[in-house]
């Protein structure tokens, strides 16, 4: 199982969970997992078969989409950080 | 008995006088100037080193430790450096000249001089703890007080940031804000204060900045960045830019600009208890754009009403963002170029994930196919 860090702005999703689980050798089976036991959460970051453009999603610090995108391997001791943009400067 | 004239004449017997010409015709040569600090700090010429009369014989080996360097000396009217000449050869320096009518002759035939810049003594004062710090120095805190910063917003992230930069000396702040100071912003926003609660924003950093340091000079732009404004603020010369925007139009706005002006752009967004700083640094590394190509959806953006943030967390982002800043103007150490820092108060963690440029970034890449400002419509007003 790897660990996932959920974003703030995803919390509602995953039951205001800050970090959940997922199995999966490659990005595209964690997140097919992770959709799976968290549909609300994973259809954000996931639909179609890509990831949805406004999320970045890292592994042990890299972005996917800059090494083998869906097909990156993941590891069962790796950190997966889902990251949407975030606007607020706290006016 | 020998008079100062007698004793005069015989050095300048003893040793080589040029004239300008003659001096800068010599290869290679160190030129020493060997008057005081005062008269030093009224002028000096060129690539000249400033070593007074008194310590000439202490530091010299350390300036030109090559004997057979040529080294010119001048003084102001060829008296002092003639002695100096003759201790210098005394030394064992081989080829030694004092420069015929010092500098007041180089200055009175219109030759090049330099001003030397230096800290005034309230400013050595003022500064010292970063005169201290060897990174900086003296040179350090020039460049600071010479550096222009512009701070988009002066909310959470804009208070921190526009106090610490105007407390290091940053010598002119542009600061953008349209919005009125009210009881919520007290929470966090320490740039303003209940002496300031319904005034602009930007009046109330200024007040703020001015009675920290008056070496600041505060530019106020009380106004919302559009695609019809940010062309002529930018217009003022910026040399940074501090992004504490609170929306994604700015956001956006702002770093096609930054990209298109080659303006290094200080990021921070800060949402409840998490934070993001890094430094977009045009061509040097990727832009906002290559990490998210476009505003998300409104149903990815965070909700305003689910909002709300810590109230040190802008405290942490702000500084984190204000020392960005400050490396980049002083020109030293690793900024965030390429790394994204992301933290989170909650855990007190701090994590980093690398983001590079997209080469088909739609405004940086290769082939760009943003070439004018968008205006986003804003779907999160607060």
């Amino acid at each position: 199982m790897s660990v996932v860090r959920v974003p703030p702005v995803l919390r509602a999703e995953a039951g205001g969970a800050r970090e959940v689980e997922a199995n999966g050798a490659t990005v595209r089976e964690l997140l097919e997992d992770l959709t799976g036991r968290m549909p609300a959460l994973g259809s954000r970051v996931y639909g179609e078969g890509e990831i949805r453009s406004f999320v970045n999603v890292y592994v042990d610090g890299e972005d996917v989409r800059t090494r083998d995108g869906l097909d990156t391997p993941v590891r069962d001791s790796s950190t997966i950080i889902l990251l949407p943009a975030m606007a607020g400067g706290g006016r | 008995m020998t008079t100062y004239r007698e004793l005069l004449s015989q050095t300048k017997a003893e040793i080589s006088e040029l004239d300008a010409r003659g001096a800068q015709a010599l290869d290679g040569a160190a030129w020493i100037d060997v008057r005081e600090a005062d008269e030093w700090q009224e002028g000096h010429l060129p690539g000249a080193v400033h070593i007074p009369r008194g310590f000439l014989e202490s530091r010299i080996e350390t300036a030109v430790p090559d004997k057979t360097q040529p080294v010119v000396l001048y003084c102001a009217s060829a008296a002092r450096s003639a002695f100096a000449a003759k201790a210098l050869q005394d030394l064992g320096y081989e080829s030694v000249h004092s420069l015929a009518g010092g500098f007041t002759d180089w200055k009175r035939n219109g030759l090049e001089i330099v001003m030397p810049r230096f800290l005034s003594p309230e400013k050595r004062t003022r500064y010292s703890r970063h005169l201290l710090i060897p990174e900086i120095g003296e040179a350090g805190q020039l460049k600071l007080l010479e550096s222009r910063v512009l701070l988009i917003g002066a909310g959470g992230l804009g208070s921190p940031a526009s106090l610490y930069l105007a407390a290091a000396g940053v010598g002119t702040l542009g600061i953008i804000d349209a919005d009125i100071v009210d009881e919520t912003n007290l929470q966090r926003q320490i740039a303003h204060s209940l002496d300031t609660l319904g005034t602009p924003k930007v009046d109330s950093a200024k007040r703020t900045i001015n009675a920290l340091n008056p070496d600041v000079d505060v530019i106020t732009y009380r106004e919302r960045l559009t695609s019809e404004n940010i062309d002529r603020i930018l217009d003022d010369g910026w040399d940074l830019i501090v992004d504490g925007a609170d929306n994604f139009p700015t956001r956006y706005l702002v770093n096609d600009a930054s990209v298109w002006r080659n303006i290094p752009v200080v990021h921070g967004s800060i949402y409840r208890f998490e934070g993001q700083v890094t430094v977009f640094k045009p061509h040097d590394g990727p832009c906002y754009r290559c990490l998210f190509p476009q505003p998300p959806p409104p149903e990815l953006a965070p909700s305003c009403s689910e909002g709300g943030v810590l109230g040190v967390l802008p405290g942490i982002v702000g500084s984190l963002q204000t020392n960005e800043a400050i490396k980049l103007a002083a020109e030293i150490g690793d900024p965030l170029v390429g790394r994204l820092l992301l933290f989170d108060a909650l855990s007190t963690e701090f994590n980093e994930v690398r983001i590079e440029r997209n080469p088909d970034c739609p405004v940086c890449g290769d082939h760009p196919t943003i070439t004018e400002y968008i205006d986003y419509v804003e779907f999160c007003a607060r």
